[in-house]
């Protein structure tokens, strides 16, 4: 039987040698394909879960956790992590956290309940944040959880609710700085520099009805400098060691909040973001020499606790995706449209992802506009990206989406899709059910005159 | 529709365009369509060729074409 | 004496109207007693102009910029490795020595080697921090403020005396004579570059440069002063002569002793014409594009960071001729098509086969 075997078809493509940029690098600089997550091809995780599809390691996070909790606790005696709710709040990412042994760090009644629920002991949920009712302090005094008061109105209500209950509330005060870096995040908490702080700390202790259990502060989001650190943690030891100079008090432990960068590049930087991102290491080496410096006698060093989200969840997520479709744009761009775009990948706004084609792909790349799927004009996943050419159809693999998108997606046009946790074996769970309409619409009602129309 | 004169094709897709000073690269499936299409053969033509050396389904391979060629008016590679 | 085949990489052949310094670190290490070289030449863009000189690469290869990052970097240097045999990569530019710095463990594991800055005399040594630096090390720069707000902008220039210079974070600098003045050009500044931006004290004087090499363990190894004496329209020097000051020589022995630095360096420093003060306005932690003039007075630095580089015990210089000057030119080079084909196909150009070179 005589054989016809046919060429593999590669689309057509021709580009410009414009001022001399370099386009390719001979055939030994391709795109690697990103075929497989943990051993599951993308390609069955697909077929499976449809697409879009997050989809989260937790191998990669069990990981990170331990890179980053060694790199604290190799330089420090006495550390502990609180997870962030609001950077994942998927119960099962909260409870990998937990099992490595991660307390919660919570800024919202929504965010408490939902630790309370997971199981998180009170007196180990951290309650953050400027929106606290005098029923969500009830609800916290009652259960002993650290509450770090935002500014004087949360302390003069949490006063009053101690008083009803008779009961000392735990709390620590949240203290804005300059750390040398801009901006300085002054909205939160009182200032270090102002006297603000002294003021408030004055305060708790001379009403002596509440017991001031620790210091938080929260520098920044992002942070690359490490630097920032040092600053922030000399001015927190600085504070902890007048209390104890003056009122014989004994903080128990300084909060440095988070704010550690990712991998992720930041939209308007030029150097790539795994380049420039500081390690964990990097950061607890600032933090924890500065702490152990400070002149805290040994056996009075302060529990130090971190809360950083970003950093400990960013790598371990996944935006699976399709192609819809390809077209031109007036200027002769090339544009690909995917079935993913803004609503569901939030942080599309702040950062350059790194997109990588799922299947076998050719060495000819193209400068690509890459579009979400809302019929709307903010829906640019990216600008410019180089990319494969893709068809109709190919799958593509966003990287380090881990923190904040599946708590800051929007239900906009469509629904949200379904994610997956794949364990460490390599066997994938379902951890959130696509939404459906009658998910969504169980909450509406509408009134009888407009039940019925005639069109 | 055929190429202009004044460009030129290498083998490894090196394309210049002598009477703008514009040069290109293409890759193999390009290259080979801008000999074809030197050699005058129509987009109907092309689109059996294409159909008859490559792996390809009608409707792909004439979506490509199509946005191929309008990327090479875009470039004055061709003769309108 | 038999000179030691080598085969150097080297980066920066952008000798355009902003030159980089790639093309005089090969003509100087062509001169080299020690070494007979084999120069791998790396280039970003098609169109640098070293890769178009005959008697400079003897091959070339494109890399991936910087802003991709370091593991493309780093599989494109694994690449040309294991063609060519590299002994040592002398990187050229700025916006790629943060890269270069971290991968140079694993490039020293592959047998590549490199002498450059650690990332911490790197990154001290940038504009809004360079206040900090001096300070650490016992270096005078002249007062600086860094200022976010308007207000801080008032209180500072309350403080000093006029006038001032505005600089913007990474570049752009106006002097100011009035606070009027300083505020515009603080706006225009801080539209075009962000905060902060600095307000530093304006010294009437003579600027200086001083191309420097450190051994990374404390030693200055060389340094040669020179002042510009005729500068184009962006103000980078189109001639300038060696200069014999030892003020200058001593500050930069103190920056090298010092920070410890490894590597090339350029000091840009002004002299106060009042005092005879020497004080430091940056440092740019790669050699300068002027660094030939060195090797022309005698203190071949390219050479001397490759025998560092090398392990091999070097001995500062100690002299270097005085009154030799350099004066830019620019020559339109009439090259065939082919080479510009080859390098944007195939990434690659053999200027001068092995056999030749």
């Amino acid at each position: 039987m005589e054989t016809n075997q046919k060429l593999k078809y590669e689309r057509p493509v021709i580009k410009q040698l414009n001022t001399g940029v370099t386009n390719k690098f001979g055939p030994q600089m391709g795109f690697m394909p990103h075929t497989h997550i943990d051993g599951i091809a993308v390609k069955d995780l697909i077929n499976t879960y449809g697409s879009p599809l997050f989809v989260l390691s937790e191998r990669t996070i069990r990981q990170t956790y331990q890179e980053a909790f060694s790199a604290f606790a190799n330089r420090y005696p006495n550390v502990q992590f609180a997870w962030s709710y609001k950077t994942n709040y998927m119960n099962a990412v909260c409870n990998i956290f937990h099992q490595e042994g991660a307390w919660a760090e919570v800024v919202s009644r929504f965010e408490y309940e939902k630790a309370l629920k997971n199981g998180v002991p009170g007196d180990k949920i951290i309650f953050n944040g400027p929106d606290k009712t005098t029923d969500d302090h009830m609800v916290a005094v009652q259960n002993n959880s650290p509450i770090h008061i935002d500014h004087l109105d949360e302390l003069y209500s949490l006063m009053a609710v101690s008083q009803k209950l008779g009961k000392r509330p735990k709390v620590a005060i949240r203290v804005n700085m300059d750390t040398g870096v801009q901006p300085i995040w002054d909205r939160f908490g009182f200032n270090y520099e102002s006297g603000q702080a002294w003021d408030a700390i004055l305060k708790i202790i001379q009403t002596d009805r509440m017991d001031l259990v620790g210091l938080h502060c929260h520098i920044g989001t992002f942070m690359l400098s490490t630097n920032a650190y040092a600053v922030a943690t000399a001015k927190m030891a600085d504070l902890a060691l007048n209390i104890k100079r003056q009122f014989g008090i004994d903080i128990q432990y300084l909060d440095l909040g988070g704010g550690f960068a990712s991998r992720n590049t930041l939209k308007g930087t030029y150097l790539n973001g795994a380049d420039v991102a500081p390690s964990f290491h990097e950061y607890a080496e600032q933090i924890c020499s500065t702490l152990i410096r400070a002149g805290f006698r040994s056996e009075e060093l302060p529990l130090l606790i971190l809360e950083t989200g970003r950093a400990l969840i960013d790598d371990a997520g996944f935006m699976l995706g399709t192609v819809l479709a390809n077209k031109r744009l007036s200027d002769g761009r090339r544009a690909t449209i995917m079935d993913f775009g803004v609503n569901l990948l939030f942080t599309a706004f702040w950062y350059e992802h790194t997109i990588s084609p799922a299947q076998e792909c050719s060495q000819y790349t193209e400068d690509t506009v890459l579009y979400g799927p809302l019929c709307m004009n903010i829906d640019v996943v990216r600008e410019s990206i180089r990319l494969p050419l893709l068809n109709k159809g190919d799958q593509v693999v966003v990287h380090r989406v881990g923190a904040y998108n599946m708590t800051q997606w929007m239900q906009f046009i469509s629904l949200r899709p379904n994610i997956v946790l794949i364990d460490t074996d390599g066997q994938p769970h379902l951890i959130r059910k696509a939404e459906t309409v009658e998910y969504l619409t169980q909450l509406e009602s509408t009134p009888a005159h407009l039940s019925a129309f005639d069109l | 529709m055929k190429l202009r004169k004044s460009v030129a094709v290498s083998e490894n897709g090196f394309v210049f365009n002598a009477s703008r000073g514009d040069s290109f690269s293409a890759n193999p499936t390009g290259a080979r369509i801008l000999d074809w299409l030197r050699d005058g053969k129509s987009e109907e033509e092309m689109k059996t060729l294409l159909l008859d050396l490559y792996d390809i389904d009608e409707t792909t391979c004439e979506k490509d074409l199509y946005d191929f060629l309008k990327v090479l008016k875009q470039h004055n590679l061709l003769d309108v | 004496m038999n000179r030691i085949p080598i085969t150097i990489a080297v980066t920066g052949l952008n000798n355009t109207d902003n030159p980089g310094p790639g093309i005089p670190v090969i003509r100087s290490l062509r001169e080299s007693g020690y070494f007979e070289v084999r120069i791998v030449g790396l280039v970003y863009e098609n169109l640098e102009p070293g890769l178009y000189m005959d008697d400079m690469a003897d091959v070339v290869y494109t890399l991936p910029y910087p802003s991709m990052g370091h593991e493309m970097l780093l599989s494109r240097l694994v690449y040309i490795h294991e063609r060519e045999d590299l002994t040592l990569i002398i990187p050229n530019f700025d916006a790629e020595l943060l890269t270069f710095i971290k991968l140079a463990g694993r490039l020293s594991a592959m047998g590549i080697r490199t002498l450059l800055p650690t990332q911490e005399q790197f990154e001290s040594r940038q504009k809004d921090r360079l206040t900090d630096f001096a300070r650490q090390f016992g270096i005078a720069v002249p007062k600086s403020d860094a200022v976010t707000g308007i207000g801080e902008l008032m209180q500072v220039l309350a403080e000093s005396r006029y006038p001032v210079v505005v600089k913007g974070r990474f570049y752009e600098a106006y002097v100011a004579h009035t606070a009027d003045q300083a505020q515009q050009y603080f706006y225009r500044l801080s539209a075009k570059w962000g905060f902060p931006i600095i307000v530093q004290q304006f010294i009437r004087g003579q600027e200086f440069n001083v191309t420097a090499l450190g051994d990374g363990k404390g030693r200055l190894i060389g340094a040669v002063p020179m002042r510009k004496t005729y500068v184009t329209s962006n103000g980078k020097g189109w001639a300038g002569i060696a200069i014999e000051d030892d003020t200058l020589l001593d500050m930069a022995r103190t920056v090298v002793i010092q920070t410890r630095w490894g590597g090339g360096l350029e000091l840009e420093l002004i002299k106060e014409d009042s005092t005879g003060d020497v004080y430091l306005i940056e440092i740019n932690p790669r050699f300068p594009a002027w660094v030939y003039l060195a090797t022309a007075c005698g203190q071949n630095h390219p050479e001397a960071l490759v025998r560092l580089a090398l392990g091999q015990t070097v001995e500062p210089f100690t002299d270097y001729n005085v009154g030799r000057m350099f004066v830019r030119y620019s020559w339109d080079m009439v090259c065939d098509l082919s080479r510009f084909q080859q390098i944007a196909t195939t990434g690659e150009v053999t200027i001068r086969p092995e056999a030749l070179a």
